[in-house]
């Protein structure tokens, strides 16, 4: 029961039955990542209530979320970002069972891949409506959109980066106990990333072509 | 857009007449004189600095030993030093307001109507983002790591960036004294006024980057008090033993973890609106200023809490310490403060009651505002009553702190009216709301910030400060707080608008005299506190605290010497009770050789938070300024500061247990050497921090 207790304190923690001192020495840091997600979540509920604002009264004339949002591209995101989700969970067993970096390097690119994905598509799906004269000022609307959006996506852009560096960590030091506990907080700062989309894609996608 | 491509490439939108000293020598007048005395005073204030620095000899020692330091304690000082200087010139600008109030009644008066704009707008901002919160930020840094027995904060490096984001906000704010002008908008901001339509020039983007910078420099020192509170706390203390300083610090903590961020929000989503044509709070196409409103709020309110809740703290100390007696109604204390930390989240509206809401949801605020007042009343009670058969010595701290009692109280009051929303509506934007504000941050926040500067002075550099200077600061702080202040709230009755830069009605002049005399007093206890500090490092040979415990302390700050250790605690203490170190001294485990030391850890230092700082700085002046290639080289600079730092893997030293040992065996030989002093001898060379203890 303890030793159930001290294992499973703050999710993301998983190091518990293969390196018990990493475990032990993450929990303060998770935690102390956890609060910091906190506050970023802080970030993206304003921008939700901004949005929710701005799309009912920021219109201004100008389109309205059902005449320019579909949902052919932000499902394929969807989706991207869903695996690549799944794609870090597996690196992260892998980290845990594995002592060898191979699988691990090989389900964050897989990972990288699927993310970079995501931000393509994002940036083709920006630029295409800037072109159509959509852009983020044409409207209070639009100006709401973009911020709500691009934030995640920049959220991602820079997951992306720290995903990077921490590549060439894993190759530089190995295994470290610093190498481990950073791709433990990137991987609950990518599943933050999901569920942050999920709230957009259901929210602004869903909702806006009702 | 101004001169050549050229130009603008390398300076962006400076010019000549951003240059300092350009207008006074075009046009020289009253309003231009004042303009350039405040830009020589700045410019004269850094080149001392840095000429004393010289001919000293010490730009290694503040290099090796300060700016570079990830020693909570240090970092702390810092801040504090940060806050005041930054007091100085905003208590000087408000002189200035005071002045041109006076000397404006039917005629224009010495200043022009946009140098009286920048004044409040500067005076407002610094008082709140680079006095209130490095104040308390500072004392929490030196004070709360101390007390629940801990070595430093949970992430030192985060800490010193938080300090060099503030910093560098600092500078901003500095520079804009300089180079250039200040926004007009007041510390609030508000557009559609701060919009590109209305002000076009780089002063509103001065007022953005600075406040940006230390929003997110006040969020991450949130993130970090928090954890170190809930994680780092000594074997022994539960939460209900942690002294109520640290409860104030963790509540002002959490707070800032949530009501950081929707500054941050508001001031990038400005700016989004001026640089890239969005239209977020803009008259036109969508735009709503009441977004930005109901944005700024959602922070300016619960703000106020933390700017209020560390001063608490301090009080709730400095009545316990000072009566020798414990706390009363301690409980009652933590739930009133957390009570407050949520009330902080739900009475935003109150700000702009007037600005079109149902009378419905004005009344619904209105009423959680004055609930507000059931908890701060349950505090001052339980103050008072733990006072009542306490041996209450008066000394300056405790000076401070029962004006505030009494002087918060009245603030209170007016409080009350004004969130009644009815009497809002006749009184909001007029003087009266500047007096109530001003009743409840200066006996407040600022009174419980020189308290704590008082009290844990001893502790941070080892020697007491003087208390007649300090009673004459409090005599001259007070009574010219009364004078500058209660007047403001007859104006107010009277019809007098705030931010006015010149008056029509000839009754006002009495008053504003009265309110002129009362700044000069202020301004004659922010000098004696000057004296205060030079008289007191002068003697200090006669005033020093080895012992490190000059107050009779009952928390664990005091169980070490002044200056405490860098690694603070020798061997983590287990706490019993409440008063930790109360019950040690009453026990007589203060004091005393642990059977084993072991080796300790600290961080080295680090140069990545000065390197941030003047990144950010620099970030921060190439957007106010449209300096694109700088704007660009300083963002990817501060990043790649992050990221090598990340590789940086050796970031520890070890502090050997023999060295441990011998230096906390030399401080107990010490000690043993010293004269305890009974506490009606406190003030004088025979404290020298050793207490007698009473059974």
């Amino acid at each position: 029961m303890n030793k159930i207790r001290k294992y499973s304190r703050h999710p993301g923690l998983n190091m518990g039955s293969t390196d018990p001192e990493t475990h032990e020495a993450a929990e303060t840091l998770l935690f102390g990542f956890w609060v910091f997600l906190m506050s970023d979540l802080v970030l993206f509920a304003l921008l939700f209530a901004d949005y929710a604002a701005q799309s009912q009264h920021g219109v201004a004339g100008g389109p309205t979320p059902g005449d320019i949002l579909d949902l052919k591209n932000p499902f394929i995101e969807t989706m991207l970002l869903l695996v690549s989700s799944f794609t870090f969970g597996l690196a992260a067993l892998a980290m845990k069972y594995r002592q060898d970096r191979t699988r691990l390097v090989f389900w964050l690119v897989v990972t990288f891949a699927l993310g970079a994905g995501f931000v393509g598509l994002e940036v083709y799906d920006f630029t295409d409506m800037i072109s159509k004269g959509h852009g983020p000022q044409t409207s209070g609307f639009l100006s709401a959109f973009f911020l709500l959006v691009g934030t995640h996506g920049i959220h991602v852009s820079s997951g992306l980066i720290w995903l990077l560096v921490l590549l060439v960590q894993v190759f530089v030091f190995g295994l470290n106990r610093n190498v481990k506990t950073r791709l433990m907080r990137l991987a609950i700062f990518w599943h933050m990333l999901d569920v942050v989309w999920i709230g957009i894609f259901t929210f602004v996608y869903l909702f806006g072509v009702a | 857009m101004t001169g050549q491509p050229f130009d603008y490439f390398w300076l962006g939108k400076l010019s000549i007449d951003s240059l300092p000293f350009v207008e006074f020598i075009r046009d020289p007048n009253s309003n231009t004189a004042v303009g350039a005395f405040a830009k020589a005073a700045a410019i004269g204030g850094a080149m001392g600095l840095m000429v004393l620095l010289t001919v000293f000899g010490k730009w290694r020692v503040f290099w090796h030993e300060w700016l570079t330091s990830l020693d909570a304690k240090k970092i702390g000082i810092m801040y504090i030093v940060l806050a005041m200087v930054m007091l100085l010139r905003a208590v000087i600008e408000a002189g200035f307001m005071r002045a041109q109030q006076m000397l404006a009644v039917e005629q224009p008066g010495p200043l022009a109507p946009e140098h009286f704009g920048e004044l409040f707008s500067t005076h407002g901002t610094i008082m709140i983002f680079f006095m209130a919160m490095p104040f308390l930020i500072g004392i929490i840094n030196v004070v709360m790591p101390l007390q629940i027995g801990a070595r430093d904060v949970k992430f030192p490096l985060l800490n010193a960036i938080s300090l060099a984001l503030t910093a560098a906000g600092a500078v901003l704010i500095m520079i804009s004294l300089v180079i250039g002008k200040f926004s007009t908008g007041g510390w609030s901001g508000y557009p559609p006024f701060t919009e590109l339509a209305f002000n076009p020039g780089a002063g509103v983007d001065y007022w953005i980057w600075a406040v940006t910078l230390s929003s997110i420099g006040n969020t991450l020192t949130g993130i970090n008090f928090a954890v170190t509170i809930y994680k780092l706390r000594a074997p022994g203390m539960t939460w209900f033993r942690m002294p109520l300083f640290s409860w104030t610090a963790l509540c002002t903590s959490i707070i800032m973890i949530f009501a950081m961020m929707p500054l941050t929000v508001a001031t990038l989503m400005l700016a989004l609106d001026r640089y890239a044509g969005f239209h977020f709070f803009t008259n036109a196409l969508g735009g709503n200023m009441m977004n930005y409103t109901n944005l700024f709020w959602l922070f300016g309110h619960p703000e106020v809490y933390i700017v209020i809740l560390p001063a608490f703290g301090v009080f709730s100390e400095v009545f316990s310490t000072f009566s020798g007696k414990r706390l009363y109604g301690y409980h009652s204390l933590v739930f009133a403060t957390m009570a407050i930390a949520v009330l902080s989240f739900c009475v935003w509206l109150h700000h702009f009651f007037t600005m079109g809401e149902t009378a419905d949801l004005n009344a619904a605020f209105g009423i959680a505002t004055m609930l507000i007042g059931v908890p701060t009343g349950v505090k001052v009670y339980d103050w008072l009553l733990t006072m009542v058969r306490g041996r209450v010595r008066l000394t300056t701290a405790m000076l401070f702190s029962i004006m505030f009692m009494v002087t918060f109280v009245i603030g209170g009051l007016t409080g009350v009216i004004l969130a009644n929303p009815p009497v809002d509506f006749a009184v909001h934007n007029s003087l009266f709301l500047v007096a109530h504000f001003h009743n409840m941050l200066i006996p407040g926040t600022l009174f419980g910030m020189f308290a704590a500067y008082y009290v844990w002075f001893p502790k941070m550099f080892g020697f007491r400060l003087s208390e007649k200077w300090g009673r004459i600061s409090f005599w001259c702080w007070s009574f010219g707080f009364y004078l500058a202040f209660m007047p403001l709230y007859a104006l107010g009755l009277m019809g007098a608008m705030r931010r006015s830069a010149q008056w029509f009605d000839p009754q006002y002049l009495p008053w504003l005299v009265v309110a002129f005399c009362g700044a000069l007093l202020i301004l004659a206890g922010l000098a004696s506190q000057v004296v205060q500090l030079w008289v007191s490092i002068r003697d200090r040979d006669t005033t020093r605290v080895p012992g490190g415990d000059p107050w009779d302390g009952r928390s664990l700050e005091w169980s070490m010497s002044a200056p405490p250790p860098e690694y603070n605690f020798a061997v983590i203490p287990q706490v019993h009770d409440r008063d930790a170190f109360t019950w040690m001294k009453k026990n007589g485990t203060s004091y005393t050789a642990p059977e084993h030391y072991e080796d300790i850890k600290m961080p080295k230092n680090s140069i990545v938070a000065p390197v941030i700082c003047a990144l950010t700085a620099a970030l921060g002046f190439a957007l106010t300024w449209h300096i694109w290639w700088l704007t660009i080289a300083s963002f990817i600079a501060v990043w790649a500061t992050v990221i090598a730092r990340s590789f940086c893997q050796n970031t520890e030293e070890t502090i050997p247990a023999s060295q441990v040992r011998e230096e906390h065996e030399r401080w107990l030989r010490s000690v043993k050497a010293l004269k305890p002093a009974p506490r009606e001898h406190e003030t004088t060379s025979a404290n020298q921090g050793l207490a007698e203890v009473v059974v």
